[in-house]
């Protein structure tokens, strides 16, 4: 999937890496928007399923959203803001 | 006297605001960073707050709510960023999560305002990447200023799939297509009861017709069939018109609801009773109407006490918060009292008629196939939790809790909040008993998933 910006698309550019590859994103983006606008297609895929996740309810509940972030540890993407220079990887 | 307030939604903020005009400073606690709940909650500050632009005509409410909440801080424990994962009604202690710190505190009386969130029906297809809940196609839009996707249909039936449509439409993200599983003949039919409601039954007719009047596909009366698509793309939604046709839209995401269900997981654990309320299609935590529960020291309001909406979260936190001073002796403005009672009950009847006009699709949820995931966390689909309750004459889980043992239905990171509410109509098909019949699946600490090390302490 892909979070289509639609109004105050010109803030401060931030740079994470997703798995090792650059993304792209805004200040004041969740990670979950950074990831999703900035083309990532998906989070971490649901292991008993084994399929791809991109979240679900975007208000911290549905914990479909997990990523990894180096110093964090494991967060949801939706509640968790994206910051400059965030290495981030699937689980 | 030490108060604990959970939740700085509309119903959290005024109860925080009277019982600060009592004299007392509560300790007032909120998951997310800076209040305002659902409906009201703002974007990071690096985007524009324009309240017009943002709530459209709820703006004057929403500004008056923040600038409320923004000036209660400073009179209170305000804990930002802090998640409430149980509560001990008996030695009336709250275990709490900020910043990775976990901390034990202590509260004389309690108040939950905690909310609610979308209530789904799963579809074969609605775990791929592009379909989200009607509530975060709202909250990508309102607090991010993105729109799920480029193609997008909103499917369900409630108040918030209408506002939805309007308000991509606005933003200049018009929706594919909005499809109402219930029939606009239903609707109709159960209007008149909603002239109670006033403006909030005028602003919902005018999304509907603003919607249509724009050329945006309604389909009402519908029958959801298949999200296709492949990976992490959605493609299109297959779908039954109300005349049985077979049909499919192109798009490239999906966001769907039907009605919110209360986010009671702490009223549960703090050992507040539930029944299932036969309008609303929900178990609600009991509660009289000022939010007193049968265990001395808990009161609940707003939409985690029972789906009201903003207006009657507002009326309904002042009234619980006023409730409490008066059960432990403080003088409180009976005037005011009786003026939130009246408003109350007469928005409690406007509550009922939407209710009935937008109802809960109950066939739908029963008729999910065999092969289609309905517990999300654990992959658990409506064969295996079929397979659980076996035949009427055999059956071996005659109740949630038992199919929950059986299936780990529930059990999941979630803890059954997203499958909850389907995953009692599959069971419950599958005894050929009555969905309130069947129980509910019970709350465990910690609500929402915590670092490990802090939940075994
Ligand atoms: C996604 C979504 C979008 C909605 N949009 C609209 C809308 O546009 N218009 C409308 O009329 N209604 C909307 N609603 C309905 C909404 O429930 C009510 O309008 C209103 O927000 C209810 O107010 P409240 O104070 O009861 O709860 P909320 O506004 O939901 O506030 C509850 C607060 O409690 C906090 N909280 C909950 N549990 C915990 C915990 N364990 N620990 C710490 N904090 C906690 C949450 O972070 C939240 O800030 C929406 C609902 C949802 C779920
Ligand atoms: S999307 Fe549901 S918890 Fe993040």
């Amino acid at each position: 999937m892909r979070l289509k910006r639609l109004r105050d698309a010109g803030r401060a550019p931030i740079a994470l890496t997703l798995d090792g590859a650059p993304v792209s994103a805004q200040d004041g983006d969740t990670l979950l928007t950074a990831l999703l606008a900035g083309g990532a297609g998906h989070l971490s895929p649901n292991l008993f399923a084994q399929e791809p996740r991109a979240g679900f309810c975007h208000m911290g509940a549905c914990q479909d959203c997990w990523v990894a972030v180096d110093g964090l540890g494991r967060v949801r993407a939706c509640a968790t803001p994206a910051a400059d220079g965030m290495v981030v990887r699937r689980l | 006297m030490k108060v604990a307030v959970v939740g700085a939604g509309p119903a959290g903020v005024r109860a925080v605001e009277q019982l600060v005009a009592a004299g007392l400073t509560p300790l007032w606690l909120d998951e997310a960073p800076d209040g305002g709940g659902r409906i009201y909650q703002r974007p990071p500050a690096q985007l524009s707050r324009d309240a017009r632009r943002l709530y459209g005509f709820e703006a004057k409410r929403a500004t008056a709510l923040h600038a409320t909440l923004d000036a209660l801080k400073a009179h209170a424990d305000w804990r930002p960023n802090t998640l409430v994962w149980h509560i001990d009604p008996h030695r009336r202690r709250l275990e709490v999560l900020s910043a990775g710190t976990q901390a034990t505190l202590d509260f004389d009386a309690a108040l939950l305002c905690t909310g609610a969130m979308d209530r789904v029906v799963p579809v074969p297809g609605w775990t791929r990447p592009g379909v989200t809940t009607l509530g975060a196609a709202q909250i990508a839009l309102k607090t991010q200023g993105c729109a799920i996707g480029d193609k997008v249909v909103l499917l369900g039936t409630g108040p918030l799939l209408w506002l939805l449509a309007y308000q991509y439409l606005k933003a200049g993200a018009r929706p594919a297509a909005v499809l109402d599983t219930t029939a606009f003949a239903h609707k109709a039919r159960h209007a008149p009861g909603l002239l109670a409601g006033g403006a909030v039954f005028w602003k919902g007719l005018y999304y509907m017709a603003a919607v249509r009047a724009a050329g945006v596909p309604v389909y009402e009366g519908v029958r959801p069939r298949a999200i296709t698509g492949a990976g992490d793309q959605v493609s299109g939604l297959a779908f039954e018109t109300a005349r049985g046709a077979a049909r499919t839209l192109a798009c490239d995401a999906v966001a769907l609801g039907w009605g919110l269900k209360p986010e009671a997981q702490l009223a549960d654990l703090a050992g507040v009773p539930f029944r299932f309320d036969a309008d609303q299609h929900n178990w609600l935590p009991e509660r009289d109407i000022a939010g007193r529960t049968p265990v001395p020291g808990i009161y609940l309001a707003g939409d985690g006490a029972g789906i009201g909406g903003a207006d009657v979260a507002e009326r309904a936190g002042a009234r619980a918060a006023l409730a409490l001073l008066e059960d432990t002796g403080r003088p409180v403005p009976q005037d005011t009292v009786a003026a939130l009672d009246a408003a109350l009950a007469r928005l409690a009847g406007f509550r009922t008629a939407l209710e009935r006009t937008f109802p809960f699709p109950a066939d739908l949820a029963r008729a999910v196939p065999d092969a289609t995931l309905v517990c999300r966390c654990e992959a658990i689909t409506a064969g295996d939790l079929r397979a659980a309750g076996g035949t009427p004459a055999t059956g071996t889980a005659r109740e949630l809790n038992r199919a929950k043992a059986f299936t780990r239905l529930g059990m999941g990171r979630c803890q059954g909040r997203v499958c909850g509410p389907a995953g009692a109509e599959i069971l419950a098909a599958a005894l050929n008993r009555e969905v309130a019949a069947i129980g509910r699946l019970r709350g465990q600490p910690p609500v929402k998933p915590v670092p490990l090390a802090e939940a075994a302490e």
